[in-house]
């Protein structure tokens, strides 16, 4: 095995260290990476993201890999080309080949004060913290640098609620991306966001107060801004410093001078990412990163790649603001054309630069509104997709901007952040790729910034994909559309819908989601009449089925409240019927080992107590978890206790497209795990946070922050439409952070429907939120209440007082536990034993 | 082929202690056996062993159709059974046992 060192962990040196690990199937190389930072990878281009709530955890790009050496917080303090070795402070890491993948540093003017407690820069996720941390308690800041870092820097500034000042140097904000009329426009959002802005203008020096922070700005044209923290943001330079000492050649403008192979002067040694200078030039965008790593993982495998030129395309979302620019964006090829398109009213622009005989598109500029720009970026170097105006105008006017999918050349990147084709992502649809998910996972197109994914979709459309929505051979339909036209005609039965709108007598996906349907929309006791033979076992049984063919038991125990007498209950009935006893994840206890014939038995005891279904067998809210909030905790700030047992009372019993989760916390200690929920709340001095589109399990993911300081009657009432919404036009077995990821416009879409109206529905939500407060009644009492509904508890039809032989117990740490006995499962066809050497 | 003579038939319960499109358990000399009753009134009977998870809940699984087959779809797993031959249909060479069952005057009688 050859040693393979890469220096620095970052974005490119990342995907790099994937793209070997990938191809390297015979184990070629053995894999050391020494990086700086003390963190492993994370997607430094959503850095911001983290003042949005964003964890560094969701941020993180790094795959656990065994087979690779890690070393954090080690950074190569030189190199011994002589002896190829690489020299850390902890030791030396000899090397066949070293690839540096060192990025970049900010560059920090030399202006006076630069240096004092309360400046800034911009680059790490260690950065922002202390920036977060500094601002605490603090009014005002300043951003030096109105470029794409500065302004994402002011928006930070302004989340964390300072008065913000940008002070750029050249005329307009983002010299760099757009033109004149372009940052005019865009210069108007920024000040609509209370950003002042300063053009055309330096920063002479960074003044201290008497105790030596930060004070304010002076500029150029004499004014002075006070400021209580700086940011700097005036650019980044190439991390050349290691390279340069070890004699490695660097360009004219810095970075490691490489070939378009990317090998630097030195050939075991390549240079990958920002800190490369290929034919000298650096490239500041993270596409052109990967291509590099492509490059140098292919060669090092014996291929022959080559870089193939960067695409220095961007579209961003600053404070707010689509703006994009794409190739030619300010129209330095001799002889162009350009077509603009400005208008006032919708705060739009745009700028299209043609060839000289207005048949090739070159570039453009587009700020305000960029859904035109996925197909005219990918159209860059052929003829344009349509015509000129009717591509620029905004989509309210005839939204032809999917017009021009078809005439795209197959050559055309249709996602630029990882240099996937058209003729790839067609290739991959006639190999089956049949959605979106497909699509990204088999050419990786999408899996960054996302901008690509209209076309994706697109592109499935033009190739005859039928994106199958069907639920299953039974029906064409997906669920939503299932929802609207059992919701809009009425339907009350499964035999009426399948008749009517399907085929066949459906099968265990259709018929749970039809129950679940039709349970939402209030049909009462879900157990009656055809209703019963829709539901799973579980439904079936109100109960949940384990691997031994028992039941388990869990009742309501609203917030996680419960009083001794009640325990005390649970504990009498576990130990009257033999059950195995078990604190949930969800603040409640579960009862399991109850046989079919036992559980009305069970609830006889449960609902004399006092208790109810909870729902645990169901497609519907579980549990509203709480921590012990305000009435005792001495940090707590409101009753979140309370606010729990409310919620869960308001919501019980609501059947979804999956189970609903939620937790209330009491202050921002967040103690109740809240953000891993449907939905969280957290208590503020003010009221509540909402948070929507959390969940553990497979893929876990933190809920986004979707309002602030909520009265309890504005919070009540935002939930309320969010679980209508969601129960209206999820799929099945879609959760909430699925539902609000597919969604076109995801979280700003949801706030417009729910917290705006924007579809006019919500007056349909709220009364159907209302209808189902109303209409609760508790299922396990409305069964044991009712003879004919018990006699269906019984393990033998021809033999009711025998319980299931099959099941049997052994004992566990003092509680029952199924024996397995004969019972032991088959393996599907895999060997048990012999199959490795 | 089956000698009608000498089969045994054993009586089960009445028609209608079975739901339309769900199946109910019994014991027959010692074997459980799921019966069903499908849409259009037809009755099945299949061992209520499921053979992959190796439990006793066939008879609580979902009934429906896969194409013109009469199906149901063990409740653990969800693989689904042809009901008329006991053939797994997700899972090729797994099967369960089939039963013969009648109605006479109005019960249900199984035989093996
Ligand atoms: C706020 C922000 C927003 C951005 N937005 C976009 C965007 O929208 N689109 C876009 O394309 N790009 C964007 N970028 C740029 C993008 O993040 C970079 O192009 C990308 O991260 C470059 O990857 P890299 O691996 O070359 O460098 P980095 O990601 O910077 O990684 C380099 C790593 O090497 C480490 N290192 C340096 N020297 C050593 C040493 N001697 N030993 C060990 N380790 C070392 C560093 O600590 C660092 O962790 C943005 C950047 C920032 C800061
Ligand atoms: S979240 Fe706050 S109020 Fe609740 S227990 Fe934790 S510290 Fe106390
Ligand atoms: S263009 Fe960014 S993910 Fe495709």
């Amino acid at each position: 095995m050859k040693n393979l060192v890469v220096v620095g962990n970052g974005m490119v040196g990342q995907r790099f260290v994937e793209a070997v690990r990938s191809r390297d199937t015979s184990g070629e190389w053995r894999i050391t990476v020494l990086a700086e930072e003390g963190r492993p990878a994370y997607d430094r281009v959503r850095l911001s993201a983290f003042f949005d709530g964003v964890s560094p955890e969701e941020l993180s790009l790094h795959t656990p890999d065994d087979e690779v050496d890690l070393r954090l917080g080690e950074p190569v303090v030189s190199l011994d080309r002589d002896r190829r070795v690489a020299v850390t402070g902890a030791g030396e890491y000899p090397y066949d080949a070293l690839v540096l993948a060192t990025g970049s540093y900010p560059f920090v003017p030399p202006i006076d004060g630069r240096d004092l407690s309360g400046v800034f820069v911009y680059r790490t996720l260690d950065d922002l913290e202390a920036i977060r941390e500094f601002a605490k308690g603090r009014r005002t800041g300043a951003v030096i640098g109105g470029g794409l870092l500065g302004l994402e820097a002011a928006n930070a500034l302004r989340l964390l609620g300072l008065s913000t000042h940008v002070i750029e140097f050249a005329p307009r904000l983002m010299p760099v991306q757009v033109d004149e009329a372009g940052g005019a426009m865009l210069r108007r959002y920024v000040e609509d966001l209370d950003v002042k802005v300063h053009t055309g203008t330096a920063t002479t020096a960074i003044r201290p107060r008497n105790d030596g922070e930060v004070h304010g700005l002076t500029l150029s044209n004499g004014e002075w801004i006070q400021a209580d923290i700086v940011v700097v943001a005036a650019g980044v330079r190439p991390r050349d410093d290691v390279a340069r000492a070890a004699g490695l050649a660097v360009g004219d403008r810095g970075g490691i001078l490489v070939d378009g192979t990317c090998q630097t002067s030195d050939d075991q040694i390549f240079a990958i990412g920002e800190c490369a200078a290929v034919d000298g030039l650096c490239y500041g965008l993270v596409a052109p990163g990967y291509a590099m790593a492509e490059v140098v993982a292919d060669r090092l495998l014996g291929g022959q790649a080559t870089f193939p030129g960067a695409d220095l395309s961007t579209k961003l979302k600053l404070l707010g603001v689509d703006v994009a620019s794409f190739g030619d964006a300010h129209g330095a090829t001799e002889g162009c054309l350009d077509v603009t398109f400005t208008d006032p009213a919708t705060r739009v622009y745009a700028k299209l630069v043609l060839s000289d005989d207005a048949q090739t598109l070159l570039g453009g500029v587009l700020v305000g509104d960029a859904t035109a720009y996925p197909t005219l970026r990918a159209s860059v170097g052929g003829p344009l997709p349509g015509p000129p105006l009717a591509l620029l105008a905004p989509e309210s006017e005839g939204g032809g901007t999917g017009a021009g999918i078809a005439a795209l050349p197959g050559s055309a990147q249709v996602c630029s952040c990882n240099a996937v084709t058209k003729d790839q992502i067609i290739g991959a649809i006639h190999e089956g790729c049949t959605d979106v998910g497909a699509i990204k996972s088999c050419t990786r197109a999408g899996t960054s910034c996302g901008s690509c994914v209209p076309m994706l979709k697109q592109l499935l459309a033009v190739s005859g994909v039928q994106m199958s929505k069907a639920l299953c051979e039974h029906f064409d339909h997906s669920r939503q559309e299932l929802f609207e036209i059992i919701r809009v005609r009425g339907i009350r039965t499964f035999s009426q819908l399948v008749v009517e709108h399907g085929r066949g007598r459906g099968c265990d996906i259709c018929k749970p989601a039809v129950a679940s349907i039709l349970a939402a929309l209030g049909s009462g006791y879900i157990l009656d009449g055809e209703q019963a033979a829709l539901q799973d076992t579980n439904d079936h049984f109100l109960a949940n089925i384990q691997k031994d063919g028992t039941y388990s038991v869990v009742p309501r125990i609203p917030g996680g409240e419960i009083t001794p007498e009640k325990l005390i209950v649970i504990g009498e009935v576990a130990r009257d019927f033999n059950l195995y006893t078990k604190i949930t994840g969800g603040q409640r206890i579960d009862l399991f080992g109850a046989r079919v014939e036992q559980l009305p038995q069970i609830w006889r005891r449960l609902v004399d107590a006092g208790f109810e279904s909870g729902h645990a067998y169901g497609k519907a809210l579980r549990t509203v978890k709480s921590c012990v909030g305000s009435t005792w905790c001495r940090y707590g700030v409101q009753d979140s206790v309370g606010l729990a047992v409310a919620l869960e009372l308001r919501y019980r019993g609501l059947r979804a497209p999956h189970k609903l989760k939620s937790a209330v916390s009491g202050c921002a200690r967040e103690c109740a795990e809240a953000r891993s929920k449907d939905f969280g709340i957290i208590a503020t001095d003010n009221g509540w946070n909402l948070y929507v589109g959390g969940n553990g399990g497979f893929r876990p993911r933190h809920a986004d922050l979707f309002a602030s300081d909520l009265s309890t009657e504005d919070l009540v009432r935002l939930i309320d439409r969010f679980l209508m919404f969601y129960i209206r036009t999820a799929d099945r077995l879609q959760r909430t952070a699925a539902w609000i990821e597919a969604m076109e416009g995801g979280l700003d879409h949801l706030r417009a429907v729910i917290v705006d109206d924007s579809l006019g529905v919500c007056d349909e939500l709220d009364a159907a939120m209302a209808q189902h407060v109303g209409a609760y009644e508790d299922e396990w009492r409305a069964t044991i209440e009712d003879p004919e509904r018990v006699r269906r508890f019984t393990s033998f039809v021809n033999a009711p007082d025998t319980p299931d032989p099959s099941i049997t117990f052994e004992v566990e740490r003092g509680q029952p536990v199924p024996a397995l006995g004969e019972r032991r499962p088959v393996a599907l066809g895999l060997p048990t034993m012999g199959a490795r050497q | 082929m089956t000698d009608t003579l000498t089969q045994q038939w054993t009586m089960i319960c009445p028609y209608n202690r079975l739901e339309p499109e769900r199946g109910v358990a019994a014991l027959v000399g010692g074997e459980q056996v799921a019966i069903f009753r499908t849409f259009d009134g037809s009755l099945y009977a299949i061992g209520n062993r499921d053979p992959i998870a190796g439990a006793f809940v066939m008879s609580r699984g979902i009934v429906g159709t896969r194409g013109d087959a009469p199906t149901v779809a063990s409740p653990l797993h969800k693989q689904v059974y042809d009901l008329r031959t006991g053939e797994c249909l997700d899972e090729p060479g797994v099967s369960v046992p089939v039963y013969n069952v009648r109605l006479r005057d109005d019960m249900i009688e199984i035989s093996r």
